[in-house]
């Protein structure tokens, strides 16, 4: 039964990763109707730069990270500025299409500056077994998600309390009703990327530190779309607690279920229960009714 | 120009409804074909075969399958590499377990597996709609590899690699590349012809009837999950066989791993970069991939990078090519066609 338990929390703290990145996600699609297939490899671009950064210009982690968020901040800027101005009012299906594009040029971008070796991401989250009551925890996923759990946090302030997320509220809401009141949509996408990129990086350090930079990264980070789907896209607290489900469940399934049937089930093994909760509730768990007018 | 539609009277309802309903199309589709037939085996040397016509052709049969889905029917699906791996490897073990099976038939055979396979992934879309449905097929995508990679289909070879069968058509043994060439050719026309009056007839005005609201469809008395599934069949027919051919014909060998989920992107990419809704469309986008990467290796060898450089630019340049044609022309290089068709209809006049 401990063991149970123990499979169960590890499973828990992983799935909050995925929240984190899944999180980035369902901002960007509530504030512009975007489906942002890019968000995993924007984990992987932000890795690699504080990576390279770090071991082949010796800049140290605590200015790297400052650094490489300036950039992502850069990025959501050019890519507003370039990709989503220009798209506005197309089809969804070429604005998805557009944003793995992106994922391309994010991917080819990364590795035309540091090739694709695999390089180490320390930056000092303790490692090693950690003893609660009987339970064995691994205290780098304890301590991980105790990270990715502020970073829910702040965003869930960041939206409720300040002005700016009352704004992105607004633009959530409804597009046309925001600027009417003069809300510019750009700058609100802008903010919307950035915060993504920003979210991204701290997945990126934590991923970075426990299966190393490597475009590996981008697989693991696939996972969050199961997650995304599970929550339902738009709701925050639907992001989180479809992270818990999804990483409970890929634990629970690796150990039980994976040596019946051979291994690396992790893969497909989310995306699956999220396919089958899909079909009774097509809109996710917190998603929004979908109703269809004619 | 020489593209005028004056002097071709239709008098009858055949042919009014004619696939190529002009004089000039029909000389230009039998002149392709001739090149194709007679030219190219003749003059086209080994490298440009195997490196440019294979993949090109292989690639538009599969392109011509997601154009179904997607183009027709308004399905978006990321799973095509599942489902060509899943032909290339019921085809292997079909012809590795059966004895004294005919090589058409075992191909036929894994082209409705992966049919049956694409309506089982399809089930959700009766449910899911759009980037839902998008990503919900991105677990055939893996969950499909995965169960290819499983021993008993690989016949527990221990690389994960299998190599194809040699395979003869009523006696006569395909190895040459320019056999193999005109296998895949005749196969790639077939289909296409196939594909082309599926989506003239009355399956294909139901698809895109759902394409175009599914609601509203349904209300005209279209079963929407009839439909909905009768395209993910008939898409994951032409994917699978495309998968097929990609391992007998282009690879010579099978491997699941080979088919993961950038093939997938990449197919999308030219239904997509050719026009959605567009059989022409899909050979436009697929001949624009596959030699985009060529004539950027080309160029890299020029400048002087490695190799692995090259591969990363290459990355970078698909995306940065994907945002420009979504930019510039997000109805295809079919749409840039009829464009041109029709300025050279009036031409000189402006309009």
């Amino acid at each position: 039964m401990t063991f149970f338990i123990e499979v169960v929390i590890t499973g828990l703290l992983g799935g909050l990763m995925y929240s984190t990145v899944g999180l980035g996600f369902v901002l960007i699609f509530k504030a512009s109707g975007i489906f942002n297939f890019a968000q995993p490899v924007m984990v992987l671009f932000a890795a690699m730069f504080i990576a390279g950064l770090n071991q082949e210009f010796g800049i140290p982690l605590w200015q790297a990270i400052p650094l490489v968020a300036l950039l992502m901040i850069g990025v959501a800027w050019v890519i507003e500025r370039f990709v989503l101005r220009p798209m506005v009012n197309q089809e969804p299906i070429l604005t998805f299409m557009a944003t793995i594009g992106i994922f391309f040029i994010l991917l080819g971008l990364a590795e035309m500056f540091w090739g694709s070796e695999n390089r180490t991401l320390n930056v000092g989250i303790p490692r090693g077994p950690v003893f609660i009551g009987d339970i064995l925890l691994q205290s780098y996923r304890v301590y991980s998600s105790i990270i990715g759990f502020i970073v829910v946090l702040l965003v869930v302030l960041f939206t409720q309390k300040t002005k700016m997320g009352r704004v992105l509220r607004a633009v959530a809401d409804d597009h046309q009703a925001a600027q009417a009141v003069g809300i510019r949509l750009t700058t609100v996408w802008w903010v919307v990327w950035s915060i993504a990129g920003l979210i991204a990086i701290v997945a990126a350090i934590i991923w970075g530190g426990s299966i190393g930079v490597q475009p590996i990264m981008v697989d693991v980070a696939f996972k969050a779309f199961p997650v995304l789907l599970l929550g339902g896209l738009t709701s925050i607290p639907g992001v989180i607690i479809a992270g818990l489900i999804i990483g409970a469940g890929e634990s629970v399934a690796n150990v039980y279920l994976g040596p019946l049937i051979g291994g690396g089930i992790g893969n497909w093994f989310p995306y699956i229960i999220a396919m089958v909760f899909m079909l009774y509730r097509p809109q996710g768990l917190f998603g929004e009714k979908i109703i269809e007018r004619i | 120009m020489f593209y005028k539609k004056s002097g071709q009277f239709k008098t009858s309802y055949d042919a009014d409804q004619a696939m190529l309903p002009l004089l000039q199309e029909r000389i230009s589709i039998f002149v392709i074909l001739a090149v194709a037939f007679l030219v190219i085996p003749l003059v086209a040397t080994t490298y440009v075969i195997n490196s440019l016509l294979m993949p090109f052709l292989i690639y538009s049969l599969a392109a011509v399958g997601l154009n179904i889905l997607v183009g027709y029917c308004g399905q978006i699906s990321l799973g095509t590499g599942g489902f060509m791996a899943v032909g290339a490897i019921s085809a292997w073990n079909i012809i590795e377990r059966i004895p004294d099976m005919p090589v058409l038939a075992a191909f036929l055979l894994a082209g409705f597996i992966t049919s049956a396979t694409g309506v089982v992934f399809g089930l959700p879309a009766l449910r899911i709609k759009g980037f839902y449905l998008a990503v919900t097929t991105l677990a055939a995508q893996f969950f499909l590899i995965w169960l290819l990679q499983q021993p008993w289909f690989l016949n527990y070879s221990a690389t994960g690699v299998i190599s194809a069968q040699d395979i003869s058509v009523m006696g006569w043994t395909i190895n040459t590349p320019v056999e193999k060439y005109l296998f895949v050719l005749v196969v790639v026309i077939v289909m296409t012809l196939l594909a082309k009056n599926i989506v003239r007839s009355v399956t294909g005005r139901k698809w895109m009837a759902i394409r175009d609201m599914d609601v509203a469809a349904e209300i005209i008395g279209i079963r929407p999950m009839a439909t909905k599934l009768q395209a993910f069949a008939v898409s994951s027919f032409f994917i699978g066989i495309a998968g097929v051919l990609w391992g007998y014909l282009y690879l010579g060998q099978l491997e699941p791993a080979a088919f993961d989920v950038y093939v997938s992107f990449d197919v999308l990419f030219m239904v997509i970069i050719g026009g959605l809704g567009s059989i022409l469309g899909s050979f436009l986008g697929a001949a624009f991939v596959v030699l985009m990467p060529l004539a950027l290796s080309f160029l890299g060898g020029i400048l002087g990078l490695g190799t692995a450089m090259v591969a990363y630019v290459e990355t970078f340049t698909f995306g940065v090519l994907i945002l420009l044609f979504l930019l510039a022309e997000p109805h295809g290089l079919a749409h840039i066609l009829s464009v041109a068709k029709q300025q050279m209809r009036i031409w000189p006049f402006p309009y």
